[in-house]
């Protein structure tokens, strides 16, 4: 395969030099490959008329990649954080790049990560669910008994309760993957709570649970007794295998529609109790201050949200005509009943199309077909659940929150589309 | 009977059995897991809560939380509490929840003071956590509560008297939660008059580069 990428005539010089930097430091020599558009794509020898090198010799066989990875020339497609957020990378957080993503699952190398004391690194067979506290018979469980017992599929949305919350005092992230990035969506397998309740007997005075990961940091929260029976899950894989270690491999609580830091990781003991324990993840961190000095406490469930993954940041427009604009929507309070687009900075609206299957509490694809006409515009969703909740806008939430709730953020975003087609975070009045 | 017949009969019975052995009734117990007793529980039952449930027998003083304090906590949260870079300020903050850089510390913000001993007991210190002993926890919390001018220099702490100090911002919380607080319908037409793009990331210029793998 040639190596030598041609200078090619391309429509937006500043992001074609941007990108082209980060690219050679990337793949080198096979930095051609990796271009995205069509303006920028291909080394002419691999183009027809000329045959390439991949359709004359053998590629490699079956027994090379005994685990499959992306394509090479996907490298651009990971997780990426924002190192000045955090003081160390084991208490930290990484983004989804969502820009990058089709359809409603996500890839399971690619689900965000919050973590608060590492990756507990277990192996299954040392680890143990205990529960006990205000139950008939106290319980300890190997993942084999976990595996027994009868399970269940879903397919949820996992939003940390701070994705959008360095947006609130303005514009701060350039890239969707950083303003909307800590989300992701998985079929999740494993075992309803209220099974592996029902096997303990819960006691009549028993509301509340603390559940408590085997983590470094012992993560743990307190999860409503009413929640728990309804449809949390302890488990043990996602989209098809078993978790990954830094999703809480083997085994973790899923709290459906509720903010991410419930999902408790490497999941190792509940404790039944008939009231909260008002942890320090649900006192001093994950409550939302408001303008009066006081702040709210047990705020569970992410509200109805959606964003524009293209045109975004990392998307631009490559030159007038038709544009689809694409997208995701979500609500902890069920399905998604509707998404509009707007753009001309939500002055008109219009109703986008929903894509693929609508499940309640999981990620929904909307896409609406435009024609951009090279003029400056303002691209926003605005998504409304089964509920009837509309998604609001950031002058709506502030008059009510102010802006340092850090979490919960469900604004409408903006993106500015400019005339070379370079799209950029902005908020409107 | 035939035989042939006696067989499939005998076989249909017994795949009678086997179905209504293996379906079970809802809220009937599988019988998988084990009886676990207290004395294994007990060294994974870590966690204290306000009222007092959970705070193990022992006990500590400012003065000896101090000493841990300085040895295992200082090099994060600062001599002082005042942290370290981004590691958490655990000190101070009175009167700052309601300006525009609200300090969210111990002190100002923490409405259970036996929330700190749950914490410092399971995640402290960062990277070596369930290290410290019992007394050792109740001293340093003690210590830092003293930081924050909620006990006196020369005071003790046990389980006790954690649970009944009452801390400054105990009623700083609003419960439940009032969401959905922003009701709108959804204007389809000529929803705004004068739009004015008030911010604008890029001149932040604190976003990592997305070109590159990282």
């Amino acid at each position: 395969m040639a190596t030598k990428k041609p200078e090619l005539p391309v429509e937006n010089p500043l992001n074609r030099r941007n990108f082209l930097k980060g690219s050679a430091a990337l793949a080198g020599g096979v930095a051609a490959a990796a271009v995205p558009t069509m303006a920028l794509a291909g080394d002419p020898e691999n183009l027809p008329p000329n045959v390439p090198s991949w359709s004359q010799g053998l590629g490699d066989g079956v027994d090379i990649t005994p685990y499959g990875m992306p394509s090479e020339f996907e490298q651009k497609v990971v997780r990426r954080t924002v190192p000045w957020l955090t003081a160390t990378p084991e208490s930290s957080v990484s983004f989804t790049p969502i820009a990058d993503l089709h359809g409603i699952i996500t890839p399971n190398g690619l689900h965000f990560c919050r973590h608060h004391g590492g990756v507990a690194d277990i192996d299954t067979d040392d680890h143990r669910l205990v529960i006990h506290g205000l139950v008939d018979r106290e319980l300890i469980f190997t993942m084999r008994d976990i595996k027994r017992m009868p399970s269940v599929s879903r397919v949820h949305f996992l939003e940390c309760a701070a994705n959008g919350g360095m947006e609130w005092r303005g514009a701060q992230l350039e890239a969707v993957q950083f303003t909307h990035g800590m989300i992701s969506c998985c079929e999740w397998t494993g075992v309803k709570l209220s099974t592996l309740l029902d096997e303990c007997g819960i006691k009549p005075k028993a509301k509340w649970l603390l559940a408590e990961g085997a983590d470094a940091s012992g993560m743990t929260r307190s999860i409503p007794m009413d929640k728990a029976l309804d449809d949390c899950m302890v488990v043990y894989a996602q989209n098809g295998e078993m978790l990954r270690p830094e999703q809480g491999y083997p085994l973790r609580l899923f709290v459906p529609g509720w903010e991410g830091n419930m999902s408790i990781k490497w999941l190792r003991r509940i404790e039944v109790g008939d009231q909260p324990w008002h942890t320090r993840e649900e006192t001093s961190k994950y409550t939302d201050l408001m303008p009066t000095g006081k702040a709210r406490q047990f705020t569970w469930f992410q509200e109805c949200n959606s964003v524009i993954t293209s045109p975004s940041m990392e998307k631009p427009i490559n030159g007038k005509g038709f544009v689809e604009i694409q997208g995701l929507a979500w609500t902890g309070q069920g399905k998604i009943k509707q998404v509009d687009v707007s753009v001309d900075g939500g002055k008109n609206w219009q109703p986008a199309q929903i894509d693929g299957p609508v499940f309640g509490k999981a990620l929904t694809r909307f896409h609406l077909p435009w024609k951009w006409d090279g003029k400056p515009a303002l691209l926003q969703s605005r998504a409304i659940d089964e509920s009837g909740y509309v998604q609001p806008d950031f002058s709506e939430l502030r008059a009510l929150r102010g802006e340092w709730s850090i979490y919960h953020n469900n604004s409408v975003h903006t993106w500015k589309v400019n005339t070379g087609g370079d799209v950029e975070n902005v908020q409107i009045s | 009977m035939s035989k042939s017949l006696k067989n499939i009969l005998g076989i249909s019975v017994a795949a009678l059995i086997f179905t209504s052995s293996t379906t079970t009734m809802a809220g009937e117990r599988l019988g998988i897991g084990s009886l676990v007793s207290k004395s294994v529980i007990a060294g994974w039952d870590i966690d204290a809560r306000p009222d007092g449930h959970g705070l193990p027998k022992g006990s500590g003083t400012v003065e000896k939380g101090e000493e841990v304090y300085l040895e295992q906590c200082a090099a994060c949260h600062g001599e002082f509490g005042e942290g370290a870079g981004r590691y958490p300020v655990l000190m101070g903050g009175y009167d700052t929840l309601t300006t525009a850089d609200p300090q969210k510390t111990v002190g100002s913000y923490w409405p259970y003071a036996t929330t700190l001993y749950d914490y410092i007991r399971r995640a402290m210190p960062y990277g070596n956590a369930q290290s410290l002993t019992t007394d050792e926890v109740y001293s340093v919390s003690a210590y830092v509560l003293f930081m924050n001018d909620i006990l006196e220099e020369d005071a003790t702490l046990d389980a006790q008297r954690l649970a009944a100090i009452k801390m400054p911002n105990r009623n700083g919380f609003i419960l439940p939660d009032p969401r959905p607080d922003v009701k709108k319908t959804a204007c389809m037409k000529d929803c705004k008059t004068r739009i004015e793009v008030k911010s604008f990331a890029r001149k932040v210029a604190v976003t990592p580069d997305v070109k590159k793998p990282q």
